[in-house]
């Protein structure tokens, strides 16, 4: 009898003690931070798209301080290299992976489907699964509004643009940013000129200078680097930025210019994740999640100018009519009928330009 | 009239301004090959140049140590170039891509190290010395060719240094050492030319007019440092020697063609005609591609204008 109590008594205590075991906080687990990496295309020293992606990275570690931790890999090239990348990323335990440039795509779509506890972000993609997500920037708001600010300054009537590659999202933001311009200033042209490069200092730095001698006074551009700005700058031109706040780098001469803001958004993101809410998406917020903004003005823009912007920016953010009827295509046709709007579908296969715009597409 | 003359001088001038780095980069790789010596390495050195040209002309506030700077570093990337493949007798194909992979990396590493503390020790969009156009009085007002006289003091060098090269090259015997070595060095050998010093001098020669071609581009043509500011130019050289069937003279052709490729289709862009810009910029290729082919049918006219017999070969004393 008394040896059977001693064994329910011994029995007990174990159980009791497996308890008290599982239910005592493992130490590990709430000292281990958050793993989130990004890989990026160029150096964040461009001072243009991989320079606001790191930005919105060091938010990120200012917002949740040692909760999160980010790495980065600089300059990795599309193909391969960039798969390896990715999958080592994965297989090191990170939590979340964001790939910053288009190319990434299929290399990401690949090592998603070998990991699929691990979340994968791609940056102006079309392809998900369910740990794979996409983000984007309707960039055409800000540029619209730059349009605004370019179209009651020139004083030629006469803007130029140097531009990247033609394909839906650049033709999109040239649209965009003639359509702001000629609501103010009808008569106002905008010339473009293609490089054929996203990144090539020199190449941007000469199709700005054409543009000048054919007789514009504001260059905008859609580069990586901030070359056409110098250019301007040096010729006593002004100049409208992209992708960061170049007057920072540039000068008074840049005006103002639609920029990125991906910190908001990449905070978002992992907070979801950290609270297991995320979900596979296909995101693409504009001026209203302010993942994309106007850059400050310059001292040189007017106050009526700066009233007119706030005006729109508001009249976007409440609804998005940048790319709703009456708009007519380059060659005079209807390209939207009055009471219409493009859907997202249309813009983002964008392959002809508005009235206003100088210049062909090649084919 | 008056407009078509305006477009033409234009035209001259950009087309001048971008095609000196090609032409100061052309004709020291030819008298690089000319010593038997192919350096594929200029795309590297010509970055590596342009960043430390830039950087020192930053902190001196002269734009001209910058450039003598900027010369050195092209000389001294050369110098190992020669080192390897004269003295340790290397594969000049692999010892020039390797010179070509360090030179990059090195520019990009100087670009985020040099500079000042408030700019995070970067050299990125810092603004510092350059070599302006210099308008000519009077000459630059001549129709078309007033655009000769209205460029930066490194083109204004061109035009002595040009004819200077082909003279030298063609009609002095120091020229006549140098074609002999890269033509046959065991012939110059037993005439009593050093072929050795000859190859190392020539190289380094060479690399140095390189690095003035890439203080060209940060410090005149597109003032300031930016990662990888040359985008191919390096390369663009080394088709150009072919093109330009290593002759100094018909360099400056074709670096003007190459180089002003851009300025006119771009000029034509923004004038608003429309222009297959794809078949405008294969051009120089394709033409540098013909010449391959007619020097490799014609074997009379390779023997008059050809690559130097001995290009890319190392050259073994043998014990006598």
């Amino acid at each position: 009898m008394m040896r059977r109590r001693m064994l329910m008594l011994v029995a007990l205590a174990l159980v009791a003690s497996l308890v008290v075991v599982a239910c005592a906080p493992t130490p590990e687990e709430d000292e281990t931070p958050f793993q989130t990496a990004f890989v990026y295309i160029g150096p964040p020293g461009d001072m243009g798209w991989t320079y606001e992606h790191d930005r919105g990275r060091q938010q990120v570690e200012a917002e949740f301080g040692d909760a999160v931790e980010t790495t980065y890999i600089e300059n990795v090239e599309q193909g391969p290299d960039a798969a390896r990348v990715i999958r080592q990323y994965a297989q090191q335990g990170v939590d979340v992976i964001f790939a910053t440039s288009f190319g990434y795509m299929d290399s990401m779509y690949e090592v998603a489907e070998e990991f699929p506890d691990v979340i994968f972000e791609h940056c102006s993609g079309y392809r998900t699964r369910d740990n794979m997500a996409t983000y984007f920037g309707r960039m055409y708001h800000p540029r619209y509004l730059s349009g605004l600010v370019a179209g009651s300054m020139t004083e030629v009537n006469s803007i130029g643009f140097v531009a990247a590659f033609p394909i839906p999202e650049v033709i999109r933001g040239i649209n965009a940013f003639t359509l702001g311009v000629r609501d103010v200033n009808p008569d106002a042209e905008v010339r473009v000129v293609w490089t054929n490069t996203w990144y090539d200092p020199v190449r941007e730095r000469e199709a700005a200078v054409a543009l000048l001698d054919a007789g514009v006074d504001i260059i905008a551009q859609h580069q990586d680097t901030t070359e056409p700005q110098k250019a301007a700058q040096e010729r006593g031109a002004l100049s409208i930025g992209y992708n960061s706040d170049m007057r920072a780098f540039v000068g008074d001469t840049v005006l103002t210019g639609p920029v990125w803001n991906w910190g908001a958004y990449y905070i978002d993101t992992i907070r979801d994740a950290m609270n297991s809410d995320w979900q596979t998406h296909q995101y693409w917020g504009g001026l209203e999640d302010g993942i994309v903004l106007l850059a400050d003005f310059s001292p040189r823009v007017p106050q009526d100018v700066r009233d007119r912007v706030a005006t729109a920016q508001q009249a976007i953010i409440e609804n998005d009519e940048v790319f709703c009827g009456p708009i007519l295509a380059q060659d005079g046709s209807l390209m939207v009928a009055e009471g219409e709007c493009m859907s997202d579908e249309a813009m983002l296969n964008m392959n002809v330009f508005v009235e206003g715009v100088v210049g062909t597409i090649p084919q | 009239m008056t407009g078509l003359v305006a477009l033409l001088t234009s035209i001259l001038t950009i087309t001048l301004r971008a095609g000196t780095s090609l032409i100061f980069g052309t004709v020291g790789e030819i008298y690089t090959e000319r010593s038997g010596i192919l350096n594929l390495g200029i795309e590297g050195m010509m970055l590596a140049s342009a960043v430390t040209g830039f950087g020192v002309g930053y902190y001196s506030d002269s734009a001209l140590l910058g450039l003598v700077v900027a010369a050195c570093m092209g000389g001294l990337l050369a110098a190992v170039h020669a080192f390897l493949t004269v003295t340790m007798r290397a594969n000049q194909v692999v010892s020039g891509l390797s010179i070509t992979l360090f030179g990059t990396g090195l520019a990009s590493f100087l670009g985020e190290r040099l500079g000042p503390a408030t700019n995070n020790h970067s050299l990125v969009g810092l603004i510092g010395p350059r070599f302006s156009p210099l308008v000519v009085p009077g000459l630059s007002q001549i129709p078309v060719l007033g655009a000769l006289f209205r460029q930066d003091p490194l083109t204004y060098a061109l035009y002595v240094l040009v004819p200077l090269a082909w003279y030298y090259l063609y009609r002095t015997r120091f020229g006549l050492n140098l074609r002999a070595v890269g033509e046959s060095p065991l012939t110059a050998d037993a005439m009593g030319v050093d072929v050795i010093r000859i190859r190392y001098l020539y190289t380094i020669l060479g690399g140095m007019l390189v690095g003035v071609g890439g203080a060209h581009l940060s410090l005149a043509y597109a003032p300031g440092w930016t990662e990888n500011l040359t985008g191919g130019r390096g390369w663009i050289v080394i088709a150009l020697v072919i093109f330009a069937m290593w002759n100094p003279l018909r360099a400056v052709l074709g670096a003007i063609l190459f180089g002003g490729i851009n300025a006119v289709q771009f000029r034509l862009q923004a004038g608003g005609t429309t222009i297959a810009s794809a078949y405008l910029n294969m051009l120089p290729y394709l033409i540098t591609i013909l010449v391959l082919v007619a020097m490799t049918w014609w074997e009379a006219l390779s023997h008059r204008v050809g690559a130097p017999a001995a290009l890319g070969v190392p050259y073994i004393r043998e014990d006598k």
